[in-house]
Formats: structure tokens, sequence, C-alpha cells
């Protein structure tokens, strides 16, 4: 079985099969940066033998299984764990009175989540107790027969509720730091962001549209469940194999309630199906390793589907209040903007997604005009947090939905209506941010324009129809009456990066040495991959600067300093850079030796500009001087090294003004929906999409990342919504079978065009991909609806109920 | 209780199994088999797929005394259940060596990212091969809708089948 002393470094070497190079030159390095090289876990992951965090196994380990609150608020009168504790098989029963130290809280940023409830629970699904046994099923039964007594308490589930002069306050006495500056205990954080007067300058719109829009709860549903392996170590600390999609971040939070130092505290990346967010904030870390200190055996959790609802944090639902303004020829005069963010019961990284909706609310545009206000809520609906789009998502989909509407009272083109308005490099955000790179946002929305369209009945053939291609399928439930095809547009603007002054940096350690007369280069970073396909552009970076054949990729530990979280489109970018930054000083090092041993030989050693190509030293004039085998031969050279990007900025509390963000993304996509009016199901034709990616460091991953993204807008636009009962908090779907992710049939043809304007600040002038995508999606499926239906569709997903009036 | 069962061509005994446990649990816990993955154990994702005397089932949803005395192939057994449908005919060959066809046209076609979907969607295309050598893009997402992948929005797994199809009838015609 899997152990976890096999999880072996990933190496990739020689020409990639399957995709030409498209360096041609033999005297280049092969498969460096622009480059489709192939996944270096592929094999792996191809054969079952790529050890994914649930695929963890130990001698004499244990199972943990976490006992989770039924109710959304109470208080807990008493916990009866005897009769768990007496079940043959159970070896540790843990609650909130076990925990080893004072610090019993953790937080990404705000520690207000209890490790486990103490006295309360705030929201259904919270952990009230751990039991470790010899078998998941024991584990389970034995916690099923753990005795809670709740004395419900009333609920908070909207902005009315959560503000009420009455309301039952989620948090009593926050001493966080947003506290001081938000209207009501029960509001976590707000953040205007105002330029201009927006009051004066509505007063010169000939148009105006206002609407409301409801975005629903969106899950992460990554395949891969929660899990990991907390292994005791000799020296009383413990060996978490984990899925994260950061460990340097998990250990800060993990070590103090642990009360060990965070050396004591080892983390090792284990195989992660999927992260999308879903995998920042703590899940069953601390549990896991709470369970292995206390039984002193290795502990292995796994939640099921239905758990996994609860174990992590998913996409805020939001309501949203537009107002947008237009002249007769159609330039945008102002927009007003309130978003409200349902935050749920903990915090988690709602302050960040709060400062995203705020600073991006208006989308791609030149307003001078601008008045809006973000704000998370605390309720006791489950926690919401990161999710692909982070906050950004929300405000796409209502100002896109605005962008039509004003563009049909203009009476303008639709798209033309979005170019005429489109910000471009040198336009300054609502925040005060000049963009100072390429924001192709008229050219993005002109290109997708201008695909082919998908041929029309495109279910009819000389056989006959094919119900495979129409709404509601092999249901038989048309054979094309009543089917309406529809159109629609969107464009977005995605940060990239931790924003608002975070010290966002990542670290490589990058090693060169003779193995077998082949210089081989060894990449150690913390990054978490997650599937986005990091570990391949990492050594494709390797080869493009040192010039050699053979990476290998350390996997990834806390032995490394941080690589930042996998998430916010960074880690190409952040981590990327690192490892570019590692290469160039193990390239000034192997040069320096270089010149020590043959310096006197030839004049060239003299010159600036030296390069490392196909494993020689060369001139910039292509001048072979050394190869490096013959330069390093003994010698390791090894450097280990943090790199930032340029610095952000907070936000001002009171006018959101400063330079927040450090890149921009963009994306913009047509949809082709075809709508069965009867029955109100809609089948998408095709979702084309544009965009500008900078550089492709990996042209095939970056395909990847824009149609997996593509779907994930897909699915909240049609299917997609955890949905929490009004009346009691409780999540009514969580299982895979009423929670829908799209399906090989549900997904269509995603054309893909993508365009590389450099970014100069960025590391091969890359711009982030993996969101951006996600944003644009959801309006565009949303507008081609209505486009096909004629209906206002304010909220998503989209429902039949809602297409055929039976809501 | 005990299960006997012939697992990728090897007969396989399991001992001490609880009548509650599906044949996932005994393929990953107790035959050293973790490549059919545990994304929802409730039969709606497939990322537990093998093949149950040649039909593709989600093993998740067979509770193991019914696996008793038949035969699975799981993902770590495909190479070789597609190598001995080939025939040894050749259809191997070069770095792809030691993979079926479908694996290396879901490596080569980009149509891996997280990888946890990838065992069950290889074993249903694959069957699917077998019985459709030259299927539409229809027929693909017909007979890959009972797998999720969350990840590759599903167009380099189109690519990947396809290319496995076309890589099939060139080494057919060959």
């Amino acid at each position: 079985m899997t152990s976890p002393e096999l999880s072996t470094a990933f190496e990739q070497g020689g020409t990639p099969t399957g995709i030409p190079a498209k360096t041609t030159q033999d005297s280049r390095t092969r498969g460096g940066i622009g480059e489709s090289t192939l996944r270096p876990d592929g094999t792996l992951k191809v054969t079952g033998e790529f050890a994914y965090s649930s695929d963890m196994w130990h001698e004499d380990m244990l199972w943990g299984q976490t006992l989770r609150s039924t109710v959304a608020h109470a208080e807990i009168l008493s916990i009866d764990v005897s009769e768990a504790l007496a079940t043959p098989g159970v070896h540790a029963v843990m609650t909130y009175d076990d925990l080893p130290t004072g610090v019993r809280h953790y937080g990404l940023e705000i520690r207000d989540t209890p490790v486990l409830a103490h006295g309360k629970v705030r929201h259904h699904g919270e952990p009230v107790a751990l039991v470790a046994a010899d078998h998941p099923e024991i584990a389970r039964r034995a916690a099923a027969r753990i005795r809670v007594e709740y004395k419900e308490l009333p609920i908070v589930t909207d902005e009315a509720s959560a503000t009420a002069p009455d309301a039952v306050l989620v948090h009593e006495n926050r001493t966080d730091h947003y506290c001081a500056h938000v209207p009501h205990p029960n509001v976590l954080h707000r953040q205007p962001v105002i330029r201009g007067n927006a009051e004066q300058a509505a007063r010169k719109a000939d148009f105006v549209v206002r609407g409301e829009y409801r975005f629903g709860m969106q899950d992460q549903a990554f395949l891969g469940p929660e899990s990991g392996l907390a292994v005791p170590e000799e020296d009383g600390g413990v060996h978490l194999h984990i899925a994260t999609q950061w460990l340097h971040s998990d250990l800060r939070q993990m070590a103090p309630v642990l009360g060990l130092p965070p050396e004591k505290v080892r983390m090792t990346l284990a195989g992660v199906g999927g992260a999308f967010g879903g995998r920042e904030d703590l899940s069953m870390q601390i549990h896991a390793c709470l369970l292995a200190l206390r039984t002193g055996r290795p502990v292995k959790i796994v939640y099921n589907r239905f758990e996994s609802f609860f174990g992590h944090v998913h996409r805020h639902p939001a309501k949203l209040s537009y107002e947008h303004g237009a002249t007769r020829d159609g330039r945008l005069t102002h927009v007003r903007a309130r978003i409200v963010l349902d935050g749920g019961a903990y915090a988690s990284a709602s302050p960040a997604v709060v400062g995203n909706a705020a600073s991006l609310g208006v989308g791609p545009y030149e307003v001078d005009h601008v008045d809006v206000e973000a704000l998370a809520l605390y309720t006791n609906n489950p926690p919401c947090g990161a999710m692909r789009g982070f906050g950004a998502v929300q405000a796409c989909f209502a100002y896109e939905a605005q962008m039509d509407r004003l563009a049909d009272a203009v009476g303008m083109d639709r798209v033309e209506f979005r170019r005429l308005n489109a910000m471009s490099q040198g336009s300054v955000m609502p925040t005060g941010q000049r963009v100072d790179s390429p924001a192709p946002v008229a050219e993005l929305l002109r290109r997708v324009k201008e695909m082919p369209m998908p041929p029309e009945r495109q279910w009819e053939s000389s056989e006959g129809v094919d119900l495979r291609q129409l709404p509601g399928g092999l249901s038989n439930t048309t054979h094309g009456e009543g089917v309406v095809r529809g159109v629609g547009y969107a464009v977005g603007i995605k940060n990239v990066g931790f924003s608002e002054g975070f010290d966002d940096y990542s670290t490589a350690k990058v090693r060169m040495e003779v193995v077998a007369r082949e210089p081989v280069v060894t990449v150690h970073t913390a990054m978490a991959e997650v599937g986005q396909g990091g570990v391949t552009v990492q050594a494709q970076i390797a080869r493009t600067e040192l010039g050699v054949t053979r990476v290998a990729i350390h996997p990834a530990d806390t032995r490394v300093g941080s690589a930042g979280s996998t998430s916010a489109s960074r880690q190409t970018y952040v981590t990327g850079g690192a490892v570019k930054h590692a290469c160039e000083l193990v390239r000034e090092r192997v040069l320096e030796i270089g010149r020590r041993r043959f310096g006197s030989r030839h004049p060239g050693w003299a010159t600036a500009g030296l390069l490392l190509e196909g494993g020689k030293v060369v001139t910039d004039g292509g001048e072979v001087l050394a190869d490096l085998v013959d330069v390093v031969r003994d010698e390791v050279v090894e450097v280990e090294e943090e790199w930032r990007h340029r610095p952000t900025e907070p936000f001002d509390p009171r006018t959101g003004q400063g330079n927040g963000h450090v890149q921009y993304s963009f994306a913009a996509h047509r949809a082709v929906v075809e709508v069965d009016t009867e029955l109100g199901l809609v089948k998408v034709i095709e979702l084309a999409c544009a965009q500008d990616v900078g550089r492709a460091l990996n042209p095939l991953s970056v395909t990847g990342q824009i149609q997996g993204g593509t779907t994930q807008g897909l699915g909240i636009a049609v299917m997609e919504e955890i949905v929490v009962d009004p009346r009691t908090a409780k999540v009514r779907n969580p299982s895979f079978t009423d929670y829908l992710i799209p399906t090989i049939l549900d997904t269509p043809t995603i054309p893909v065009d993508v365009l590389e304007l450099a970014d100069d600040h960025a590391p091969y002038g890359l711009r982030g991909v993996g969101e951006a995508p996600t944003l644009s999606s959801t309006p565009a499926v949303l507008a081609a609806i209505r486009d096909a239906t004629g209906l206002e569709l304010n909220r998503t997903p989209v429902r039949p109920e809602h297409l055929t009036g039976t809501a | 209780m005990r299960v006997n069962l012939t697992v990728n061509g090897r007969p396989q005994q399991a001992d001490d199994v609880w009548e509650g446990e599906s044949l996932l649990y005994v393929l990953r816990e107790r035959l050293g088999l973790p490549g059919s993955k545990n994304a929802c154990e409730q039969g709606e994702c497939g990322s537990c797929t093998v093949l149950l005397d040649g039909v593709p089932v989600c093993s998740c949803l067979v509770a193991a005394g019914q696996a008793e005395g038949r035969e699975v192939v799981t993902v770590e057994g495909l190479a070789d259940h597609a190598g001995r449908r080939a025939g040894g005919t050749g259809a191997r060959t070069g770095e792809g060596a030691g993979l079926a066809p479908i694996q290396q046209a879901f490596i080569d076609a980009g149509a891996v990212q997280c990888g946890f979907c990838t065992p069950g969607l290889l074993v249903a295309a694959d069957e699917m091969l077998e019985r459709n050598p030259d299927p539409t893009d229809e027929d693909i997402r017909e007979a890959l809708s009972g797998n999720l992948c969350r990840c590759t929005g599903y167009e380099k797994i189109m690519d990947a089948v396809r290319l496995a199809a076309a890589r099939q009838s060139e080494g057919g015609r060959a």
C-alpha cells in the first residue's frame, strides 16, 4: 500500500512526447518556457500510483472521525462521550476540554474558529468531537454514540436579520481589527470605494438602469476529499501528510493549538485532488494531529462527500444592488453598487473577498464616478471564504447584466457598448490605481465575437435527430420543438496575487549538480500542486534559465520556506518568479566557477550576458565556452531565496483608494445556449473564451485552466447551488446527488483564443490565468438565456422554474 | 468474512472484511490498490469505476461480498488488460510502453490536471473504445457522462479519447 515514505520526486527529462517542441535549433534547450511540455506527474496519475492524501497508509494506523453539530446555532449544555469511549476498537474520544493548550481557535486572518466547539455552535456541521478507532465504520458508529445536548438559539441568516437592532450576535466581544469600523457587530468587514461624485454624475445620465441580483452559494466540489495522515514522531512532534493549498499557512495555525514549536510540526504535501479555494482553510489538519498525539498512533482522516460539504468554506452567496448611468452617446456616467456577501459563521477569507468585490465591483470599464460598498455578514449560515474568482465572480454576474440592460436602453449593440467603455492600459481603477500593463478588454471582446458561430439545428442530420444534442438529452423531451437559441457576451476583471499590502512572497531552493555525466537541476518549493500544473512550469523555468534537460521537482514540504498559497492565480507568477530568481543566482555561481576554471583560456568568459543553453555555457553570440559538466564537476551549487512581486497598499477604509492590486487579468466569453422554453431546460451549445495571459509558459496547461474555469462558471449559471434552509440554516443538499456539477454532457465545446501581451512587471511577462475565465462565463450564459427567453433572470443559478414561470 | 476474487488477473483473498464494506474499500484499504478513487462513495462521480466481469461499475456501490468469485480490473491493471485485448500486436511502443493507449492519450492531450477523476475515466473510456472503436463526440459524451471531472472542463478529455481512438485505428490498420 501507499506508504508516506514512498512519496517520490517527479522527474521530467528529454523531449516530451505528443506535442512538437517550438524550438527547433539543436543547440537550444528543449522543454523550456513557452512549450507544451507534459506533466511530470502524468504517468503516476494515469497508472493509479500517484499517492493522494486519501491514499496514505501506515502500519498500525487508526481512523479518525469528526462529530458535527446537527443544528445551526445552539448552546451546548452537555457532551457525554462515555458510550463512545467504551466502544470496542475505539482508542480516543476528544472534545474541547481535551485540547492541549490555551490556543483553541484558528483562522486564516482572524482566529475566530474553534478547533472543537466550546459551549456553543454557530453553524450546521460545526466540529464538536473527535474519535479515533481501528476501522472507519467503528469510528463513525462511536461518534454517533456521543450524546450532545443542545439548547437552540435564534438564528440570523441574511442582512435584515443579522443587522436588526435586537439581532443575536454571532460573535460577542469581537476584538478583530475590522470591528471598529463596521456598522453592526454582525458585519464582519465593510469596504467602500468612492471615486469622483456619483451623485452629481447621475444627474447627467440620459439613461439609468437599476437592478437587484442574487448569487447562490457555490461549492468548490474538488473531487479528492479532505484527508490526510498524521504520524507521531519520536521527538514528540508530528508529521502530517496533507492535501492543502498552503503548507506554511496550515502550519502557522496548527502549531500553537498542538502546543508544539513549528519545527516539530512537519508537513509534506500529499497528492491533492483539486482545490479551487476550498483547501485554503484548515479542515482535518489539527484534528488528525490531535488524535495522533493523543493515541501515539498514526491517524488517517478521510471525509466522505457528505462531510466534505461541511468540511470546507464555500463561495459567498451575494445580494447585489446596482445603478448604472450612461449618456446618449453610450458613455458610462457613473456606477453605484452595494454588494452584500454572506460570510456565514466564521471569518475565513471574507475580509479579502470584500476587498475584491469592492475594488473590482465596477468591472473592466472606464468610469469616473463610482460609489461602491461591499460588506460581509456574520450569520449562522455555513462559513464562506475562498473560491476561484474570490469576490470578483459575484460582482461580474451583476455588472455584466447591467451592461446589457444599459446597452439596450441606449440602443447600442451590447458588445460595442462594452468596447466603447472598456478600460485599457493607463486607465484608472475606482481605487485610483493606474493600470500600468496591457488591459486588452475591447480586443478580447472583438476576438470572442468574431469566432465562428456553431451551426444551427446541429442536432439534425441525415440520420435524424440526435437527442443528446438537445435540451433534456436522452430524456427525449423534445425533438427541437419549443427550442430557442440565444447568444450572450460578458467580460471580467480579476486581480492576480494577494492584495492590499499583504507580503506575498515565495521561496525556491534550486540545486545544480552533475549526475552520471549530466547536469541535473533539482527544484524544491513548498508550492501546493493541486492540479494546475505548477510542477510542469517550474521544470520549464529551470530548463530555460539553466540550460539543462533533466529537472527533478522535489516533493513540497515545510523544510523549505513558504511558497504562499496556490490561489489568486498567483503561483506561476510568484513561485515561478522565485524559481526564476533562484535559477539566476545558481547561474551566476556556475559562471563564477567557470570563470575561475576557464576564464584565462577564452576572452568570452569576461563578457557580460553569458547564457546556459543546451547543457553548455555560451556567449550571447552563441559561441560555446564549456560544457556544464566540465564547469560544475563535483560541486553542488544550491541557492534558497525568497522572491517578492512589487508591493501593494491597503485600501483606505473610508474611500477605498490605494494601489491595492499587483496585476489584473481579463477574459471574455461568448455563450451560445438552446432553451426548451416549454420545460425550462437549458443546453449550453458553446462557450467561447478569449483571454490575455501575458505569456503562455505552457500553452496546453493554459488552455486547460481556461476551459476548467469556464466550466465552473457554467455550473453556477445553470445548476450549482448549496441550498440552505432559511428557517433552520441547515444545508439541504450535501451530496453529488443533490448538488449538481457539470457532467461531460452538460459541458459544451470551449474554443479558446489566447492573447499574449506581456506585462513588463511580471516574470516573462506572464499574467495569472486560473480565475478570470470563471468570472465572465456565468454572466455570458445568463445573457444567452435572457436572449433566448426574453426573461429578466436576476439570480443565478437559473433553474427550470425560473424559465417557465413556475418558481 | 473472507472474500476471494480475481483482481487484474491475480487471485486475491481479503480476510476480516466487515459485511458493510464496499468493493472500493477492499481494493483500496485491504488489497493495496488505491488507484480507484473515493470522491463521493455514493455512485455519482464515477471516480471508483472498475470492470466487474468486464462491465464498468462504481465499485463504491458494490458490496465486497458481491465480488466473491468474480473478475475485477482496476486502473492498475488497465495497461495489461488493454494489452491482452490488442493481442500484443505492437500497439504499445516507445515512451508509452507499459501504458494502455488511453492512458498515454490522457497524458499527451493534457487531460490530467489534479487527476482524481482520471482512473475512473480511463476505465470507462477504455471500455467504450473496446465496444465502439470509432465513437462520435456524442458517443464519447454519453459513455463518460457518469464520470465527473472538476478541473478540465472535459475538453482535453474529449481530445484524449479521440486521440486514443485515432491511434487505435492506425494501429489496427498497420
